[in-house]
Protein backbone atom coordinates (compact mmCIF):
# COMPACT_ATOMS: atom_id res chain seq x y z
CA UNK A 1 0.00 0.00 0.00
CA UNK A 2 1.49 3.42 -0.85
CA UNK A 3 -0.09 6.58 0.35
CA UNK A 4 0.97 9.70 -0.61
CA UNK A 5 0.78 13.36 0.76
CA UNK A 6 0.38 16.11 -1.32
CA UNK A 7 -0.99 19.65 -1.21
CA UNK A 8 -0.41 22.45 -3.61
CA UNK A 9 -0.33 24.95 -1.21
CA UNK A 10 3.23 24.74 0.86
CA UNK A 11 2.72 24.73 4.71
CA UNK A 12 -0.56 23.13 5.07
CA UNK A 13 1.12 20.40 7.12
CA UNK A 14 1.87 17.84 4.85
CA UNK A 15 5.51 16.50 6.74
CA UNK A 16 3.51 16.90 10.04
CA UNK A 17 0.66 14.16 9.01
CA UNK A 18 3.49 11.81 7.21
CA UNK A 19 5.80 12.03 10.31
CA UNK A 20 2.84 11.58 12.57
CA UNK A 21 1.00 8.71 10.50
CA UNK A 22 4.55 6.96 10.02
CA UNK A 23 4.71 6.75 14.12
CA UNK A 24 1.65 5.93 15.03
CA UNK A 25 1.79 3.30 12.38
CA UNK A 26 4.94 2.00 13.42
CA UNK A 27 3.93 1.48 17.03
CA UNK A 28 0.89 -0.49 15.85
CA UNK A 29 2.38 -2.48 13.72
CA UNK A 30 4.62 -3.71 16.78
CA UNK A 31 5.06 -7.51 16.93
CA UNK A 32 3.04 -8.00 13.47
CA UNK A 33 5.03 -8.49 10.38
CA UNK A 34 4.20 -5.28 9.04
CA UNK A 35 6.26 -2.02 8.36
CA UNK A 36 5.77 1.54 7.59
CA UNK A 37 8.34 2.88 4.89
CA UNK A 38 8.54 6.92 4.97
CA UNK A 39 10.01 8.80 2.19
CA UNK A 40 10.58 12.21 1.78
CA UNK A 41 10.19 13.29 -1.59
CA UNK A 42 10.34 16.58 -1.37
CA UNK A 43 13.78 16.98 -2.29
CA UNK A 44 14.66 20.43 -2.26
CA UNK A 45 13.48 21.06 0.90
CA UNK A 46 13.36 17.97 2.94
CA UNK A 47 11.96 18.08 6.13
CA UNK A 48 11.07 15.20 7.63
CA UNK A 49 14.28 13.86 8.60
CA UNK A 50 13.78 16.73 11.43
CA UNK A 51 11.62 14.53 13.09
CA UNK A 52 12.63 11.54 12.94
CA UNK A 53 15.84 10.75 13.84
CA UNK A 54 17.09 6.79 13.22
CA UNK A 55 20.51 4.65 12.46
CA UNK A 56 21.74 5.46 8.74
CA UNK A 57 22.19 2.02 7.41
CA UNK A 58 22.99 3.18 3.51
CA UNK A 59 24.06 6.15 1.47
CA UNK A 60 24.57 6.73 -1.90
CA UNK A 61 24.99 9.69 -4.20
CA UNK A 62 22.73 10.29 -6.96
CA UNK A 63 23.57 11.08 -10.74
CA UNK A 64 21.79 11.20 -13.88
CA UNK A 65 22.87 10.93 -16.98
CA UNK A 66 23.99 13.86 -19.62
CA UNK A 67 26.68 14.18 -22.76
CA UNK A 68 30.31 15.33 -22.11
CA UNK A 69 31.85 16.58 -25.26
CA UNK A 70 34.73 14.74 -26.91
CA UNK A 71 36.67 17.11 -28.20
CA UNK A 72 38.99 14.74 -30.05
CA UNK A 73 36.42 13.04 -32.07
CA UNK A 74 34.12 15.91 -32.66
CA UNK A 75 34.24 17.10 -36.61
CA UNK A 76 32.03 19.97 -35.31
CA UNK A 77 29.02 19.50 -37.57
CA UNK A 78 26.42 20.85 -35.16
CA UNK A 79 24.45 17.44 -35.37
CA UNK A 80 24.13 17.16 -31.41
CA UNK A 81 22.88 21.46 -31.21
CA UNK A 82 20.14 20.73 -33.95
CA UNK A 83 18.33 17.83 -32.53
CA UNK A 84 18.68 18.95 -28.85
CA UNK A 85 15.86 20.92 -28.05
CA UNK A 86 16.45 21.97 -24.99
CA UNK A 87 19.01 24.44 -25.88
CA UNK A 88 21.67 22.22 -23.81
CA UNK A 89 24.54 22.12 -26.38
CA UNK A 90 25.89 25.59 -27.21
CA UNK A 91 28.68 25.70 -29.78
CA UNK A 92 31.39 27.98 -28.92
CA UNK A 93 34.08 28.94 -31.58
CA UNK A 94 36.18 25.79 -31.54
CA UNK A 95 34.25 24.38 -28.15
CA UNK A 96 31.50 22.86 -27.04
CA UNK A 97 29.75 23.68 -24.10
CA UNK A 98 26.81 21.10 -22.65
CA UNK A 99 24.26 23.16 -19.99
CA UNK A 100 23.53 19.48 -17.74
CA UNK A 101 20.73 22.28 -15.99
CA UNK A 102 19.01 22.80 -19.22
CA UNK A 103 19.58 18.65 -20.67
CA UNK A 104 16.56 16.54 -20.20
CA UNK A 105 18.80 13.09 -20.46
CA UNK A 106 17.14 12.46 -23.87
CA UNK A 107 20.41 11.14 -25.19
CA UNK A 108 19.43 12.60 -28.42
CA UNK A 109 22.61 14.32 -29.57
CA UNK A 110 24.29 11.46 -27.62
CA UNK A 111 22.87 8.59 -29.66
CA UNK A 112 22.60 10.55 -32.81
CA UNK A 113 26.37 12.24 -33.22
CA UNK A 114 28.38 10.44 -36.08
CA UNK A 115 31.04 10.26 -34.08
CA UNK A 116 30.53 9.26 -30.79
CA UNK A 117 31.41 12.35 -30.00
CA UNK A 118 29.06 12.76 -26.79
CA UNK A 119 29.09 10.01 -24.42
CA UNK A 120 26.57 9.93 -21.40
CA UNK A 121 28.37 10.84 -18.37
CA UNK A 122 27.04 10.67 -14.68
CA UNK A 123 26.16 14.13 -13.47
CA UNK A 124 25.54 14.46 -9.72
CA UNK A 125 22.06 15.57 -8.54
CA UNK A 126 21.86 14.75 -4.59
CA UNK A 127 21.90 11.77 -2.00
CA UNK A 128 19.64 9.31 -0.99
CA UNK A 129 20.01 7.85 2.80
CA UNK A 130 18.03 5.07 4.21
CA UNK A 131 17.23 5.53 7.91
CA UNK A 132 15.64 2.46 10.36
CA UNK A 133 14.36 3.72 13.28
CA UNK A 134 12.97 0.39 14.72
CA UNK A 135 11.51 -2.97 13.59
CA UNK A 136 8.76 -1.04 12.36
CA UNK A 137 9.87 2.31 10.73
CA UNK A 138 12.48 2.95 8.15
CA UNK A 139 12.77 6.12 6.89
CA UNK A 140 14.58 7.15 3.06
CA UNK A 141 15.68 10.75 2.13
CA UNK A 142 16.52 12.13 -0.81
CA UNK A 143 18.13 15.57 -1.45
CA UNK A 144 18.64 17.34 -4.03
CA UNK A 145 22.38 19.07 -4.17
CA UNK A 146 22.17 22.95 -4.00
CA UNK A 147 22.15 24.54 -7.41
CA UNK A 148 20.61 21.71 -8.47
CA UNK A 149 17.40 23.22 -10.83
CA UNK A 150 15.84 19.34 -12.13
CA UNK A 151 14.29 18.19 -8.99
CA UNK A 152 11.40 15.40 -10.66
CA UNK A 153 14.93 13.19 -11.76
CA UNK A 154 15.76 12.90 -8.31
CA UNK A 155 12.48 12.49 -7.37
CA UNK A 156 11.99 9.48 -10.12
CA UNK A 157 14.94 7.17 -9.12
CA UNK A 158 13.43 7.61 -5.31
CA UNK A 159 10.36 6.24 -6.52
CA UNK A 160 11.54 3.38 -8.47
CA UNK A 161 14.30 2.76 -5.68
CA UNK A 162 10.48 2.25 -3.83
CA UNK A 163 9.17 0.26 -6.77
CA UNK A 164 11.77 -2.30 -6.70
CA UNK A 165 13.38 -2.78 -3.12
CA UNK A 166 9.81 -2.24 -0.98
CA UNK A 167 7.02 -3.33 -2.63
CA UNK A 168 6.52 -6.36 -0.36
CA UNK A 169 2.77 -6.49 0.92
CA UNK A 170 4.77 -5.83 4.66
CA UNK A 171 4.95 -2.40 3.86
CA UNK A 172 3.05 0.75 4.38
CA UNK A 173 4.29 3.22 2.20
CA UNK A 174 4.07 7.12 3.21
CA UNK A 175 5.04 9.76 0.76
CA UNK A 176 5.57 13.14 1.77
CA UNK A 177 5.44 14.99 -1.62
CA UNK A 178 6.77 18.53 -2.60
CA UNK A 179 4.46 21.64 -3.05
CA UNK A 180 2.95 22.66 -5.50
CA UNK A 181 0.88 21.08 -8.78
CA UNK A 182 3.77 20.92 -11.32
CA UNK A 183 6.14 17.95 -12.50
CA UNK A 184 7.74 17.11 -9.11
CA UNK A 185 4.46 16.57 -7.09
CA UNK A 186 3.54 14.87 -10.41
CA UNK A 187 6.81 12.68 -10.31
CA UNK A 188 5.95 11.87 -6.61
CA UNK A 189 2.93 10.60 -6.28
CA UNK A 190 2.91 8.38 -9.38
CA UNK A 191 2.39 5.45 -7.77
CA UNK A 192 0.36 5.77 -5.10
CA UNK A 193 -2.68 3.81 -4.19
CA UNK A 194 -4.37 7.02 -2.93
CA UNK A 195 -3.47 10.48 -2.15
CA UNK A 196 -4.09 12.50 0.74
CA UNK A 197 -4.69 16.52 0.01
CA UNK A 198 -3.53 18.33 3.26
CA UNK A 199 -4.69 21.80 2.70
CA UNK A 200 -5.85 24.60 5.59
CA UNK A 201 -9.17 26.18 5.62
CA UNK A 202 -7.74 29.48 4.14
CA UNK A 203 -8.94 31.39 0.90
CA UNK A 204 -5.20 30.24 0.11
CA UNK A 205 -5.62 27.08 1.28
CA UNK A 206 -8.75 26.42 -0.73
CA UNK A 207 -7.68 27.80 -4.11
CA UNK A 208 -4.26 25.57 -4.28
CA UNK A 209 -6.28 22.69 -2.99
CA UNK A 210 -8.78 23.30 -5.87
CA UNK A 211 -5.45 23.11 -8.24
CA UNK A 212 -4.06 20.01 -6.69
CA UNK A 213 -7.50 18.48 -7.26
CA UNK A 214 -7.78 19.27 -11.13
CA UNK A 215 -3.89 17.88 -11.19
CA UNK A 216 -5.03 14.73 -9.73
CA UNK A 217 -8.30 14.41 -12.08
CA UNK A 218 -5.59 14.99 -14.99
CA UNK A 219 -3.46 11.95 -13.72
CA UNK A 220 -6.71 9.45 -12.83
CA UNK A 221 -5.54 9.33 -9.15
CA UNK A 222 -7.81 8.23 -6.21
CA UNK A 223 -7.61 11.10 -3.49
CA UNK A 224 -8.96 12.31 -0.04
CA UNK A 225 -8.37 15.44 1.72
CA UNK A 226 -7.15 16.33 5.57
CA UNK A 227 -8.00 19.57 6.82
CA UNK A 228 -5.24 20.89 8.88
CA UNK A 229 -5.41 23.64 11.00
CA UNK A 230 -8.92 22.85 11.72
CA UNK A 231 -11.24 26.14 13.37
CA UNK A 232 -8.97 29.13 11.26
CA UNK A 233 -10.32 30.64 8.27
CA UNK A 234 -14.13 29.86 6.79
CA UNK A 235 -15.76 26.77 5.84
CA UNK A 236 -15.61 26.88 2.45
CA UNK A 237 -13.19 24.08 2.10
CA UNK A 238 -15.56 21.93 3.77
CA UNK A 239 -18.48 22.73 1.48
CA UNK A 240 -16.94 22.80 -1.39
CA UNK A 241 -15.74 19.21 -0.86
CA UNK A 242 -18.95 17.99 0.63
CA UNK A 243 -20.75 19.67 -2.50
CA UNK A 244 -18.44 17.68 -4.75
CA UNK A 245 -18.57 14.46 -3.15
CA UNK A 246 -14.90 14.53 -2.11
CA UNK A 247 -14.32 12.12 1.62
CA UNK A 248 -12.63 14.73 4.39
CA UNK A 249 -11.17 11.92 5.42
CA UNK A 250 -9.73 14.06 8.90
CA UNK A 251 -9.76 17.51 10.73
CA UNK A 252 -6.53 17.86 12.67
CA UNK A 253 -7.02 21.12 15.04
CA UNK A 254 -5.43 24.60 14.95
CA UNK A 255 -3.47 24.30 18.33
CA UNK A 256 -0.75 26.39 19.41
CA UNK A 257 0.86 23.33 20.93
CA UNK A 258 1.19 21.59 18.46
CA UNK A 259 2.35 24.29 16.37
CA UNK A 260 5.23 24.49 19.06
CA UNK A 261 5.33 21.39 19.10
CA UNK A 262 6.44 21.52 15.38
CA UNK A 263 8.77 24.06 15.74
CA UNK A 264 10.90 21.86 17.77
CA UNK A 265 11.00 19.12 16.01
CA UNK A 266 8.68 16.73 17.52
CA UNK A 267 5.97 14.27 16.93
CA UNK A 268 2.54 15.33 18.15
CA UNK A 269 0.88 11.97 18.62
CA UNK A 270 2.65 10.71 21.89
CA UNK A 271 1.68 14.18 22.91
CA UNK A 272 -1.63 15.39 22.22
CA UNK A 273 -4.07 12.93 22.69
CA UNK A 274 -6.69 14.89 20.34
CA UNK A 275 -4.39 14.66 17.25
CA UNK A 276 -3.84 11.15 17.88
CA UNK A 277 -7.45 10.28 17.97
CA UNK A 278 -7.65 12.60 14.77
CA UNK A 279 -4.36 10.56 12.71
CA UNK A 280 -5.81 7.20 13.98
CA UNK A 281 -9.24 8.16 12.39
CA UNK A 282 -7.50 9.16 9.08
CA UNK A 283 -5.73 5.38 9.04
CA UNK A 284 -8.98 3.97 9.32
CA UNK A 285 -10.38 5.83 6.27
CA UNK A 286 -7.43 5.13 4.68
CA UNK A 287 -8.05 1.62 5.32
CA UNK A 288 -12.05 2.05 3.82
CA UNK A 289 -11.15 4.01 0.95
CA UNK A 290 -8.13 1.69 -0.42
CA UNK A 291 -10.35 -1.64 0.45
CA UNK A 292 -12.59 0.09 -1.54
CA UNK A 293 -10.92 0.23 -4.34
CA UNK A 294 -9.39 -3.36 -4.88
CA UNK B 1 14.48 50.30 -11.25
CA UNK B 2 15.11 47.79 -8.68
CA UNK B 3 13.83 44.18 -8.07
CA UNK B 4 13.41 42.53 -5.11
CA UNK B 5 12.30 39.10 -4.64
CA UNK B 6 10.85 37.65 -1.48
CA UNK B 7 11.76 33.90 -0.81
CA UNK B 8 11.38 31.46 1.65
CA UNK B 9 12.41 27.90 0.77
CA UNK B 10 9.46 27.01 2.86
CA UNK B 11 5.97 26.57 2.46
CA UNK B 12 3.86 28.91 4.43
CA UNK B 13 5.98 31.12 6.49
CA UNK B 14 3.44 34.21 5.10
CA UNK B 15 5.67 34.66 2.38
CA UNK B 16 2.50 35.84 -0.22
CA UNK B 17 0.87 37.42 3.34
CA UNK B 18 4.14 39.49 3.42
CA UNK B 19 4.44 40.43 -0.10
CA UNK B 20 0.96 41.63 -0.59
CA UNK B 21 1.57 43.95 2.13
CA UNK B 22 4.55 45.39 0.72
CA UNK B 23 2.67 45.83 -2.40
CA UNK B 24 -0.11 47.56 -0.52
CA UNK B 25 2.48 50.18 0.72
CA UNK B 26 4.79 50.56 -2.36
CA UNK B 27 1.20 51.12 -4.29
CA UNK B 28 2.43 52.62 -7.35
CA UNK B 29 6.06 52.54 -7.12
CA UNK B 30 5.94 48.99 -8.08
CA UNK B 31 4.66 46.38 -10.28
CA UNK B 32 4.18 43.01 -8.82
CA UNK B 33 4.99 39.58 -10.20
CA UNK B 34 3.45 36.56 -8.93
CA UNK B 35 6.00 34.20 -9.74
CA UNK B 36 4.39 31.17 -7.37
CA UNK B 37 3.16 29.88 -11.16
CA UNK B 38 2.27 26.52 -9.95
CA UNK B 39 0.02 27.70 -6.68
CA UNK B 40 -0.09 31.56 -7.86
CA UNK B 41 -2.27 33.34 -4.61
CA UNK B 42 -1.30 36.71 -4.87
CA UNK B 43 -4.58 37.65 -6.42
CA UNK B 44 -6.67 36.55 -4.08
CA UNK B 45 -5.48 39.75 -2.15
CA UNK B 46 -5.39 42.31 -4.86
CA UNK B 47 -8.42 42.04 -7.02
CA UNK B 48 -6.88 41.86 -10.16
CA UNK B 49 -8.60 43.58 -12.97
CA UNK B 50 -7.26 42.00 -15.98
CA UNK B 51 -5.93 43.87 -18.62
CA UNK B 52 -4.21 41.50 -20.68
CA UNK B 53 -4.06 37.72 -20.78
CA UNK B 54 -2.25 35.29 -23.00
CA UNK B 55 -1.90 31.71 -23.83
CA UNK B 56 1.89 30.78 -23.22
CA UNK B 57 3.66 27.82 -25.43
CA UNK B 58 6.87 26.60 -24.67
CA UNK B 59 8.13 23.38 -25.15
CA UNK B 60 6.90 20.61 -27.34
CA UNK B 61 4.97 17.09 -27.88
CA UNK B 62 5.15 14.51 -30.34
CA UNK B 63 2.13 13.74 -32.11
CA UNK B 64 2.63 10.16 -34.20
CA UNK B 65 0.12 10.31 -37.15
CA UNK B 66 -1.54 6.72 -38.02
CA UNK B 67 -1.54 7.31 -41.38
CA UNK B 68 1.98 6.16 -43.41
CA UNK B 69 3.58 4.91 -39.89
CA UNK B 70 4.91 1.76 -40.24
CA UNK B 71 4.83 0.41 -37.04
CA UNK B 72 8.57 -0.15 -36.72
CA UNK B 73 8.76 0.40 -32.57
CA UNK B 74 12.04 2.77 -33.46
CA UNK B 75 10.35 5.85 -31.94
CA UNK B 76 9.18 3.44 -28.87
CA UNK B 77 12.26 2.16 -28.65
CA UNK B 78 14.65 6.15 -28.90
CA UNK B 79 12.33 7.28 -26.10
CA UNK B 80 13.75 7.45 -22.58
CA UNK B 81 10.65 8.59 -20.66
CA UNK B 82 8.39 5.91 -21.45
CA UNK B 83 6.04 8.74 -23.12
CA UNK B 84 5.36 6.27 -26.56
CA UNK B 85 2.29 3.48 -26.10
CA UNK B 86 0.59 0.87 -28.37
CA UNK B 87 -3.14 1.03 -28.13
CA UNK B 88 -4.92 -1.21 -30.48
CA UNK B 89 -1.88 -1.56 -32.58
CA UNK B 90 -1.12 2.18 -33.19
CA UNK B 91 1.42 4.40 -31.56
CA UNK B 92 -0.20 7.12 -29.20
CA UNK B 93 2.21 9.72 -27.11
CA UNK B 94 1.23 10.60 -23.50
CA UNK B 95 0.89 14.04 -23.33
CA UNK B 96 2.23 13.99 -19.41
CA UNK B 97 5.42 11.70 -19.65
CA UNK B 98 6.18 13.12 -23.16
CA UNK B 99 9.47 16.29 -22.59
CA UNK B 100 9.45 17.10 -26.26
CA UNK B 101 12.51 15.94 -26.34
CA UNK B 102 12.31 15.13 -30.54
CA UNK B 103 14.44 12.07 -30.34
CA UNK B 104 11.64 10.19 -31.63
CA UNK B 105 10.33 12.60 -34.32
CA UNK B 106 14.64 12.25 -35.65
CA UNK B 107 14.39 8.61 -35.70
CA UNK B 108 10.69 8.01 -37.46
CA UNK B 109 11.51 6.84 -40.94
CA UNK B 110 8.56 8.14 -42.58
CA UNK B 111 8.08 11.00 -41.17
CA UNK B 112 5.17 10.46 -39.36
CA UNK B 113 6.00 12.38 -36.38
CA UNK B 114 5.20 16.01 -35.61
CA UNK B 115 6.75 18.31 -33.10
CA UNK B 116 3.92 20.65 -31.72
CA UNK B 117 3.75 23.49 -29.37
CA UNK B 118 2.81 22.98 -25.99
CA UNK B 119 0.45 25.04 -24.00
CA UNK B 120 1.83 25.39 -21.07
CA UNK B 121 -0.66 28.05 -19.07
CA UNK B 122 -1.89 31.84 -19.15
CA UNK B 123 -0.36 34.72 -18.42
CA UNK B 124 -2.13 37.89 -17.33
CA UNK B 125 -0.91 41.81 -16.98
CA UNK B 126 -3.76 43.06 -14.38
CA UNK B 127 -4.98 46.14 -12.35
CA UNK B 128 -5.28 45.77 -8.72
CA UNK B 129 -6.61 47.73 -5.89
CA UNK B 130 -3.39 48.93 -5.08
CA UNK B 131 -3.28 51.27 -8.32
CA UNK B 132 -0.17 48.80 -9.69
CA UNK B 133 0.03 46.55 -11.92
CA UNK B 134 0.10 42.69 -11.16
CA UNK B 135 1.81 40.45 -13.81
CA UNK B 136 0.70 36.86 -13.16
CA UNK B 137 0.44 33.15 -14.30
CA UNK B 138 -1.34 29.97 -14.16
CA UNK B 139 0.62 26.86 -14.97
CA UNK B 140 -1.62 24.44 -17.03
CA UNK B 141 -2.87 21.73 -15.14
CA UNK B 142 -0.10 18.60 -15.32
CA UNK B 143 2.19 20.82 -17.28
CA UNK B 144 6.06 21.41 -17.18
CA UNK B 145 8.15 24.34 -17.75
CA UNK B 146 7.16 26.13 -14.78
CA UNK B 147 10.83 28.04 -14.90
CA UNK B 148 9.86 29.56 -17.84
CA UNK B 149 6.51 30.48 -17.30
CA UNK B 150 8.27 32.26 -14.06
CA UNK B 151 10.88 33.85 -16.62
CA UNK B 152 8.31 35.11 -18.68
CA UNK B 153 6.26 36.64 -15.53
CA UNK B 154 9.39 38.30 -14.50
CA UNK B 155 10.70 39.74 -17.36
CA UNK B 156 7.21 40.96 -18.27
CA UNK B 157 7.07 42.66 -14.98
CA UNK B 158 10.08 44.48 -15.37
CA UNK B 159 8.89 45.77 -18.94
CA UNK B 160 6.13 47.26 -17.79
CA UNK B 161 8.18 48.38 -14.97
CA UNK B 162 10.03 50.25 -17.04
CA UNK B 163 7.52 51.55 -19.37
CA UNK B 164 5.47 52.92 -16.12
CA UNK B 165 8.30 54.23 -15.19
CA UNK B 166 8.27 52.95 -11.65
CA UNK B 167 10.83 52.38 -8.88
CA UNK B 168 10.50 48.58 -8.09
CA UNK B 169 9.59 45.09 -9.19
CA UNK B 170 8.45 43.00 -6.24
CA UNK B 171 8.67 39.50 -6.87
CA UNK B 172 6.77 36.54 -5.21
CA UNK B 173 8.65 33.54 -5.17
CA UNK B 174 7.75 29.63 -5.02
CA UNK B 175 8.97 27.65 -1.99
CA UNK B 176 11.73 25.48 -2.59
CA UNK B 177 15.49 25.78 -4.44
CA UNK B 178 15.19 24.27 -8.13
CA UNK B 179 14.16 25.79 -11.11
CA UNK B 180 11.41 27.86 -10.72
CA UNK B 181 13.25 29.29 -8.05
CA UNK B 182 16.37 30.17 -9.31
CA UNK B 183 14.07 31.65 -12.79
CA UNK B 184 12.80 34.23 -9.68
CA UNK B 185 16.04 35.08 -8.94
CA UNK B 186 17.64 35.95 -12.00
CA UNK B 187 18.02 39.75 -11.84
CA UNK B 188 17.39 40.54 -8.70
CA UNK B 189 18.89 43.13 -6.34
CA UNK B 190 17.72 42.30 -3.14
CA UNK B 191 16.27 38.82 -1.53
CA UNK B 192 13.69 39.15 1.41
CA UNK B 193 14.17 35.79 2.97
CA UNK B 194 10.69 34.89 4.82
CA UNK B 195 11.34 32.20 7.86
CA UNK B 196 9.60 31.11 10.85
CA UNK B 197 11.64 30.11 13.91
CA UNK B 198 11.04 26.29 13.74
CA UNK B 199 13.70 23.39 12.72
CA UNK B 200 11.97 23.31 9.30
CA UNK B 201 12.13 27.39 8.84
CA UNK B 202 15.65 27.27 9.83
CA UNK B 203 16.87 24.14 7.42
CA UNK B 204 15.26 25.39 4.13
CA UNK B 205 16.58 28.91 5.06
CA UNK B 206 19.77 27.88 5.04
CA UNK B 207 19.58 26.02 1.75
CA UNK B 208 17.65 28.64 0.28
CA UNK B 209 20.19 31.19 1.63
CA UNK B 210 22.95 29.18 0.48
CA UNK B 211 21.28 29.31 -3.20
CA UNK B 212 20.70 33.43 -3.15
CA UNK B 213 24.58 33.74 -1.48
CA UNK B 214 25.79 31.56 -4.70
CA UNK B 215 24.24 34.28 -6.67
CA UNK B 216 25.77 36.89 -4.72
CA UNK B 217 22.56 39.47 -4.37
CA UNK B 218 22.11 41.34 -1.39
CA UNK B 219 19.45 39.62 1.50
CA UNK B 220 17.59 40.81 4.26
CA UNK B 221 15.34 38.49 6.62
CA UNK B 222 11.75 38.64 8.21
CA UNK B 223 10.85 36.15 11.30
CA UNK B 224 7.42 35.66 10.82
CA UNK B 225 5.72 34.13 13.72
CA UNK B 226 8.67 34.87 15.80
CA UNK B 227 7.64 34.56 19.26
CA UNK B 228 6.17 30.68 18.55
CA UNK B 229 9.63 29.06 19.62
CA UNK B 230 12.06 31.43 21.33
CA UNK B 231 14.88 28.93 21.28
CA UNK B 232 14.81 28.54 17.89
CA UNK B 233 14.21 32.50 17.03
CA UNK B 234 17.39 32.68 18.92
CA UNK B 235 18.82 30.34 16.10
CA UNK B 236 17.33 31.55 13.18
CA UNK B 237 18.95 34.92 14.80
CA UNK B 238 22.39 33.24 14.81
CA UNK B 239 22.28 32.09 11.97
CA UNK B 240 21.26 36.12 10.28
CA UNK B 241 24.02 37.45 12.37
CA UNK B 242 26.66 34.55 10.94
CA UNK B 243 26.20 35.55 7.48
CA UNK B 244 25.56 39.24 8.12
CA UNK B 245 21.70 39.17 7.24
CA UNK B 246 19.98 42.05 8.44
CA UNK B 247 16.90 41.12 10.57
CA UNK B 248 13.90 43.39 9.48
CA UNK B 249 11.21 42.70 11.44
CA UNK B 250 9.98 39.93 14.26
CA UNK B 251 6.29 39.56 13.32
CA UNK B 252 4.49 37.84 16.41
CA UNK B 253 2.40 34.74 15.79
CA UNK B 254 -1.14 36.40 15.26
CA UNK B 255 -4.23 34.69 14.06
CA UNK B 256 -5.16 38.40 12.12
CA UNK B 257 -2.26 36.96 9.47
CA UNK B 258 -5.47 34.39 8.73
CA UNK B 259 -8.24 36.53 9.57
CA UNK B 260 -6.51 39.26 7.01
CA UNK B 261 -6.44 36.65 4.42
CA UNK B 262 -9.61 35.13 5.45
CA UNK B 263 -11.27 38.22 3.96
CA UNK B 264 -9.34 39.29 0.98
CA UNK B 265 -7.19 41.99 3.33
CA UNK B 266 -3.57 42.46 3.44
CA UNK B 267 -2.05 42.26 7.41
CA UNK B 268 -1.01 45.93 6.50
CA UNK B 269 -4.59 47.11 6.46
CA UNK B 270 -5.79 45.12 8.53
CA UNK B 271 -3.98 45.31 11.71
CA UNK B 272 -2.63 48.65 10.70
CA UNK B 273 -1.08 49.47 14.25
CA UNK B 274 0.50 46.30 15.43
CA UNK B 275 1.49 43.78 12.41
CA UNK B 276 1.20 46.88 9.86
CA UNK B 277 3.27 49.21 11.41
CA UNK B 278 6.25 46.47 11.42
CA UNK B 279 6.17 46.06 7.85
CA UNK B 280 5.84 49.56 7.48
CA UNK B 281 9.14 50.09 8.98
CA UNK B 282 10.01 47.14 6.88
CA UNK B 283 9.39 48.44 3.42
CA UNK B 284 10.67 52.16 4.47
CA UNK B 285 14.55 49.53 5.23
CA UNK B 286 13.63 48.24 2.08
CA UNK B 287 13.90 51.06 -0.20
CA UNK B 288 16.60 52.56 2.18
CA UNK B 289 18.92 49.39 0.85
CA UNK B 290 18.13 49.32 -2.49
CA UNK B 291 18.47 53.40 -2.76
CA UNK B 292 21.86 53.37 -0.93
CA UNK B 293 24.88 54.31 -3.31
CA UNK B 294 26.74 51.30 -2.71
Amino acid sequence: MQIAIASGKGGTGKTTLAVNLSVLLAEKFAGSRQKVLLIDMDVEEPNSGLFIKGKLQQQEVKYRLVPEWDEDKCTFCKRCANVCEFNAIAFLGVSVLVFPELCHSCYACSDLCPEDALPMVQHRMGETKIFSLNNHLQFIESRLDIGVEQATPLIEQTRKLIKEQYSGNEWFTILDSPPGTSCPMMEAVKDADLVILVTEPTPFGFHDLKLAMETMDELEKHYAVVINKYGIGNDDVLNYCNEKQIPIIGKIPNLRAAARLYSAGKAMVDAIPEIRVEIENIYQQILKLTEAET
Amino acid sequence: MKEIVVLSGKGGTGKTSITGSLAALGAENLVLADCDVDAADMHLLTEPRVQIQEDFYSGKTALVHTEGCVHCFKCQQVCHFDAINVIDGEFVVDPIECEGCGYCYQVCPTHTIDMKKRLAGKFFVSKTRFNNTLVHARLGIAADNSGKLVTKVREEAAKIAGQEKVDYVLVDASPGIGCPVVASLTGANLVVLVTEPTVSGLHDLSRVYELVSKLKIKTVCIINKADLNEDMAEQIKGFLQEHNIRLLAEIPYDIKFTEAITIGKTVVEYDEIGIGKLLKESWKTVKQILNDKN
